[in-house]
């Protein structure tokens, strides 16, 4: 039962509310950082880790102190502090372990501050009343979404690079936002499948 | 007093959550603090801080980090030309003499030199010109399109448009070479101050062509490569290009051109 109800939460959230490819939030990075495959998995990491860990400090933080001292109006400007510091926190640990996967992520570290998926799902998480481990499982499911849709990205994006058959006007940016276009409707096709 | 209960109440929550995440952050950067070579740091105060790129690198702080690990030579950046020597005391190197450098613009095709094919009205952008059909409204299509892509790029304002051809200032330029990325018909170069003559036409196109586009483009005649007498000039592509490393500065290149379109610099 309980597996039942988190692969239903993983599919939904995953694949058919994707946060960037149904939800449009987090394109910043999406198209940003989509250009290698292996910075984007890192991005992905990165995030997955923001948002899961996020989910459950808001949802605390939330529940505990916001909701009984009658704050809730708050809860945009203390997410926003929870979540910088936890970027914060999570660039001095790849700072610290892994060097290389810091540099390439390079500028698109701190900007996952303003990344507005993990405020987004912050938020959506507190708005629908979920309980903390659906909150979790919701957080980390779409930021797996995330990642899957960047990833995906970066693939594709590798490809065409090099294609000589795209017109010189369509290279680069544009054909980016074509292929996201793209990428978006196909992924209307798993509304389908709940 | 009532009235500003509830707004004393969400700064305190406020400023109390600030305060907590405050702690955890300072006591996680000491914990999980990574050694700097204070050498980078010292290159980096001496670097301009302006991160323009020109150097490769993603920053200043990635090309401090690259010189003290010696993957990038101490003179990479073109606008600390005057710090190189101190760059080189940080590391405990001696530096090379450090030669300053400038970008030229290959082009002199004013407006009353170059013909127009129509009125262009539309983007002021060279990037996106240079895709529209024509290639600009400007006869000639291999030169300066006039509408300061280079210009807008330039952290310095040492480029200015200047009777529809790009400018540069060379008191302000720091040879950065963000321009030069940016011309899509590749006009910009970076060369050495003390360049004596260049050609400021970079149209590859045959003599016929280039004498009914541009009143003053190069047309590949060779008569500059006969007169040379130090060999610094040769012609590809029906375009002269002066070696500035032979070039003594005589000046007969640019005395017995038929075009005038060899220009002295310094």
């Amino acid at each position: 039962m309980l597996l039942q109800k988190l692969g239903l939460i993983l599919v939904s959230s995953a694949l058919i509310n994707n946060v960037v490819l149904s939800q449009f939030l987090g394109l910043c990075p999406f198209l940003g950082v989509s250009k290698n495959t292996k910075t984007a998995a890192g991005m992905g990491a990165a995030v997955i880790f923001v948002i899961t860990i996020s989910s459950i400090f808001t949802w605390l933080i939330f529940n505990y102190i916001l909701v009984p001292l009658g704050l809730n109006y708050l809860q945009t400007i203390v997410f926003i502090m929870v979540i910088a510091a936890l970027v914060q926190l999570v660039e001095m640990i790849l700072k610290k372990t892994s060097p290389a996967l810091y540099k390439s992520l390079g500028v698109f570290l701190p900007l996952i501050t303003t990344n507005c998926a993990v405020l987004g799902v912050a938020l959506s998480n507190v708005q629908n009343g979920f309980g903390l481990p659906k909150s979790v499982a919701y957080g980390f499911c779409s930021a797996l979404g995330f990642t899957i849709a960047i990833v995906l990205m970066a693939g594709i994006r590798e490809k065409t690079e090099n294609c000589e058959s795209i017109p010189k006007v369509f290279r680069g940016t544009p054909c980016v936002l074509l292929i996201s276009g793209l990428m978006a409707i196909a992924f209307t096709g798993f509304a389908g499948i709940v | 007093m009532t009235f500003f209960f509830p707004i004393l109440k969400a700064m305190l929550v406020v400023g109390i959550t600030g305060l907590i995440i405050g702690i955890i952050l300072g006591i996680a950067g000491k914990l999980l603090a990574v050694k700097e070579d204070p050498r980078v740091r010292g290159v980096r105060d001496l670097l301009p801080g302006s991160n323009c790129g020109g150097c490769g690198f993603t920053g200043c702080d990635a090309l401090a980090a690259a010189i003290v690990t010696g993957q990038a030579p101490i003179s990479a950046c073109a606008a600390a030309f005057s710090n190189h020597e101190r760059i080189a005391n940080v590391i405990g190197q001696t530096a090379e003499k450090a030669v300053r450098k400038v970008a030229i613009v290959h082009c002199a095709g004013t407006c009353d030199k170059t013909k127009l094919k129509y009125n262009y009205h539309g983007l002021a952008d060279c990037r996106k010109i240079s895709v529209v059909p024509g290639q600009g409204s400007k006869l000639c299509t291999k030169g300066c399109l006039g509408f300061g892509s280079c210009a807008n790029v330039c952290n310095e304002n040492a480029i200015s448009i200047i009777n529809g051809v790009a400018v540069v200032d060379r008191n302000l330029c720091v040879g950065c070479g963000a321009c030069a990325k940016v011309c899509p018909n590749g006009l910009i170069e970076i060369i050495p101050e003390t360049s004596k003559y260049t050609v400021q036409c970079s149209s590859t196109e045959h003599g016929k062509y280039v004498r009914v586009a541009c009143e003053i483009g190069c047309i590949g005649c060779k008569i500059c490569v006969k007169n040379c007498e130090a060999q610094a000039i040769t012609v590809e592509n029906n375009l002269a290009k002066i070696n500035p490393e032979l070039c003594t500065g005589c000046g007969k290149c640019a005395e017995k051109c038929p075009r005038h379109i060899i220009f002295k610099m310094v």
